[in-house]
C-alpha cells in the first residue's frame, strides 16, 4: 500500500511511540500526541502484537484541527481514530474506530475535528518512512524522523510496510472512546462536564504554596492557542511557587506541569524537551495524556491528584483494555 | 525522580551518575531509561514490570549504597576548537568585557577541562561547569535567529557548544570542525553526562582541514548506504 498527501491541513506528521532511550542525549522523544488513539488506529488496522505487553510500534499520521485529502495508489487496510474529522471515502461516510478497506485510487477527505483536536489515520504494514534512531516519528524542532524532519504537504508519497496480520472489518464504535475508555473523573461546571486529569504530585510540589495545590485541585483552566504538541499552555488560577519558579534544571517527561514566573501551568506533550528549569507542582499520568491532547483552545479541564500507587493501576486498567480489543479482532 | 542535594557540585554529580549506572543493570527488571541532570536522575520504568513502591525502594537501597563513592570516573573527550575571527565572532566582546586580551580568553578558556554535568536543551548540548570567573559575560541583549552547529559561546557563568544549528543568545567565541549531532548515524555523540570536556585551540587551516576530512567520510557513508 502507498498514499499520497494532496492537502495536508494545518500540521500533520508522521508519528508513533516514540523516539524512546535518547534522552540522556538530550533527544525528545516525540511521538504521537495521543498515543492511545493512534495505537487504537493501529490495532484497527491490523498492526498489533496480540498477546503481548509490546505497545503497536507502526507509524501513523496525525492530523491536527483539521484533516486534509489522502490519496491511496494501492489497496490496503485503514483505521481513524481520535478526533472526529467527518471522514469521507470518494465522498461516502465511513466511520471512525473501524477497520476500513480502501481500493486503489481512493481518496479520503478529512474535515474539521467536530469533537476532540488530533487524528489518526492508520495504514496496514505502517508508514515506512525511514526510522532515525529507532523511531519514525517527526521531530519537527529538530528535523528528524518523518518526512525529512518536517511536517508532511502536498505531494509527499508515504510508502507502508508489509502487512502483518489478517483482520477482517471491525467496527467498535465512537462511544468507546469518548465515553467508554476514559478512566478518569469528571466534574459538572455548569452546563459542562469538565474532564479532571489525574496527577501524581511533585518533583517540586513543596516549592509552591498551599494555595496553589488547592487551586490546582478546584481550578477550571482553559487550553490557550498558543498550545502546540510541546506544551498545553492553560490559563485559570495562578499557581505561586513561595521560592520563585526557576529550579536547577532537570529531567522532564510528558505529562509534567511546568510553571513559569507568571503562575500559569504548562501541561508538557510529546514533543517536550529532555530538561527544564522550571518548576513542576506535578504530573498528569500518561493514563490522562490523551483527554489533554484531545482539548481544543478555549476548552477547559480541572485536575486531581492520586498517588503513585493509583496511576500504576489505572495503566494496567488500559493495558487491559488494549488487550482485550487484540482479543476481540483475532476471534472476530 | 531521584532527587538529590540541590547544587551545582562535582561531588552531587558523581552520585547521580552512579545511580545511573547502577541502575543499567536493572534494564530486564523494567527500568526503562534514565536521564542524569545537575542533581537529579529522571527514571522511566515500566509499570508493569515493577511498581512504584518497589521501584522507589531500589533506588534508596542503590543510592544508600553507592554514597558518597564515586562512581566510574568519566573521560575527558578533547574538542578542537577554532578561536576568534569568523567562527568566534563574540571573542572581541568577550576579552574586552573581562578587560583581557583576545589570546589571554583562549587561553584561560581552553586551558582547564569542564565536567558535563548533563546534556539537554537540543540533542548533545552539554550543561558545562567550571567556567573561570573572569570570562563570565552576559548573553546577548537579543538571541541570534541562527548559531551555526559547532559553535562554543560563553552565555553568563555558563559555556557550552551548540551540537546543531540553532537561535541562541550565547556570546559566540568559535567553532568545533566536529559533526556532533548525527542522527543519520546512530545518535552517538563523543561524549556523555559525567565526562569532561578540554577545548583545543586550532587555527583556522586546521578547521578547514578537519570539515573536508568529515565531508569525505560523510560523502564515504553515503557510498557505502547505496550499496547496503
Amino acid at each position: 500500500m502507498a498514499l499520497e498527501i494532496l492537502a495536508a491541513g494545518p500540521l500533520a506528521t508522521v508519528q508513533d511511540m516514540g523516539r524512546e532511550g535518547m534522552g540522556s542525549l538530550g533527544y525528545r522523544r516525540c511521538g504521537a500526541a495521543d498515543k492511545y488513539a493512534m495505537r487504537l488506529a493501529n490495532i484497527l488496522a491490523g498492526n498489533m502484537k496480540a498477546g503481548t505487553d509490546v505497545p503497536e510500534r507502526a507509524a501513523a499520521i496525525e492530523f491536527t484541527l483539521s484533516g486534509g485529502r489522502i490519496r491511496f495508489t494501492k489497496a490496503g487496510r485503514i483505521a481513524l481514530a481520535g478526533a472526529d474529522m467527518s471522514p469521507k471515502l470518494d465522498g461516502e461516510d465511513i466511520p471512525m474506530y473501524a477497520s476500513v478497506q480502501v481500493r486503489a485510487g481512493q481518496i479520503l477527505e478529512l474535515g474539521f475535528a467536530a469533537r476532540g483536536l488530533r487524528m489518526y489515520l492508520a495504514v496496514g504494514g505502517g508508514i515506512n518512512t525511514k526510522p532515525v534512531l529507532g523511531s519514525r516519528s517527526t521531530d519537527c524542532a529538530c528535523a528528524l524522523g518523518g518526512a525529512d524532519g518536517r511536517a508532511l504537504r502536498a505531494g509527499d508519497i508515504l510508502e507502508t510496510g508489509k502487512f502483518t496480520e489478517q483482520v477482517g472489518a471491525f467496527a467498535l464504535g465512537e462511544d468507546y472512546f469518548w465515553l467508554k475508555r476514559p478512566s478518569h473523573p469528571y466534574r459538572s461546571v455548569g452546563e459542562q462536564l469538565l474532564p479532571v486529569l489525574r496527577v501524581v504530585a511533585g518533583p517540586q510540589e513543596e516549592a509552591f504554596t498551599e494555595e496553589a495545590k488547592e487551586n490546582l485541585r478546584r481550578g477550571v483552566y482553559q487550553v490557550t492557542s498558543d498550545s502546540n504538541r510541546m506544551a498545553c499552555r492553560l490559563k485559570g488560577p495562578a499557581l505561586a511557587a513561595k521560592g520563585g519558579s526557576d529550579i536547577l534544571s532537570d529531567g522532564i517527561v510528558e505529562g509534567s506541569i511546568q510553571v513559569a514566573a507568571n503562575g500559569l501551568p504548562m501541561v508538557m506533550l510529546a514533543d517536550h524537551q529532555t530538561t527544564g528549569g522550571y518548576a513542576k507542582i506535578g504530573t498528569v499520568i500518561s493514563t490522562d495524556i490523551p483527554a489533554i491532547a484531545q482539548r481544543k483552545p478555549g476548552e477547559c479541564i480541572g485536575f486531581t491528584y492520586i498517588t503513585p500507587k493509583e496511576a500504576g493501576e489505572a495503566y494496567r486498567k488500559e493495558v487491559r483494555k488494549l488487550e482485550w480489543l487484540k482479543q476481540e479482532m483475532i476471534t472476530h | 525522580m531521584a532527587v538529590f542535594e540541590q547544587r551545582i557540585a562535582e561531588e552531587v554529580s558523581r552520585e547521580v551518575m552512579a545511580l545511573a549506572d547502577a541502575l543499567k543493570t536493572l534494564e530486564n527488571e523494567g527500568i526503562r531509561e534514565t536521564v542524569p541532570a545537575f542533581a537529579s536522575l529522571l527514571v522511566y520504568y515500566d509499570p508493569l514490570k515493577l511498581d512504584y513502591g518497589t521501584l522507589e525502594q531500589k533506588i534508596r537501597t542503590l543510592a544508600g549504597r553507592n554514597g558518597k563513592k564515586a562512581g566510574t570516573a568519566g573521560k575527558t573527550v578533547k574538542i578542537p576548537v577554532c578561536y576568534g575571527g569568523r567562527y568566534g565572532e563574540d571573542l572581541r566582546d568577550v576579552a574586552e568585557h573581562a578587560n583581557l586580551s583576545e589570546e589571554e580568553v583562549v587561553r584561560i578558556h581552553s586551558g582547564r577541562d569542564y565536567r558535563i554535568y548533563m546534556l539537554g536543551f537540543l540533542p548533545g548540548f552539554p550543561y558545562l561547569g567550571g567556567l573561570d570567573e573572569r570570562l563570565f559575560t552576559p548573553r546577548l541583549e537579543s538571541p541570534r535567529t541562527r548559531i551555526p552547529a559547532g559553535s562554543v559561546g560563553i552565555g553568563g557563568k555558563q559555556t557550552g557548544i551548540y551540537p546543531m544549528a540553532s537561535p541562541g543568545g550565547w556570546r559566540i567565541i568559535g567553532r568545533t570542525p566536529l559533526t556532533l549531532f548525527d542522527p543519520g548515524g546512530a545518535g552517538k555523540l563523543p561524549y556523555h553526562a559525567g565526562d569532561a570536556i578540554r577545548f583545543v585551540p586550532i587555527s583556522e587551516a586546521e578547521f578547514e582541514r578537519m570539515r573536508k576530512t568529515a565531508a569525505e567520510a560523510d560523502r564515504a557513508d553515503e557510498h557505502l548506504e547505496a550499496y547496503v
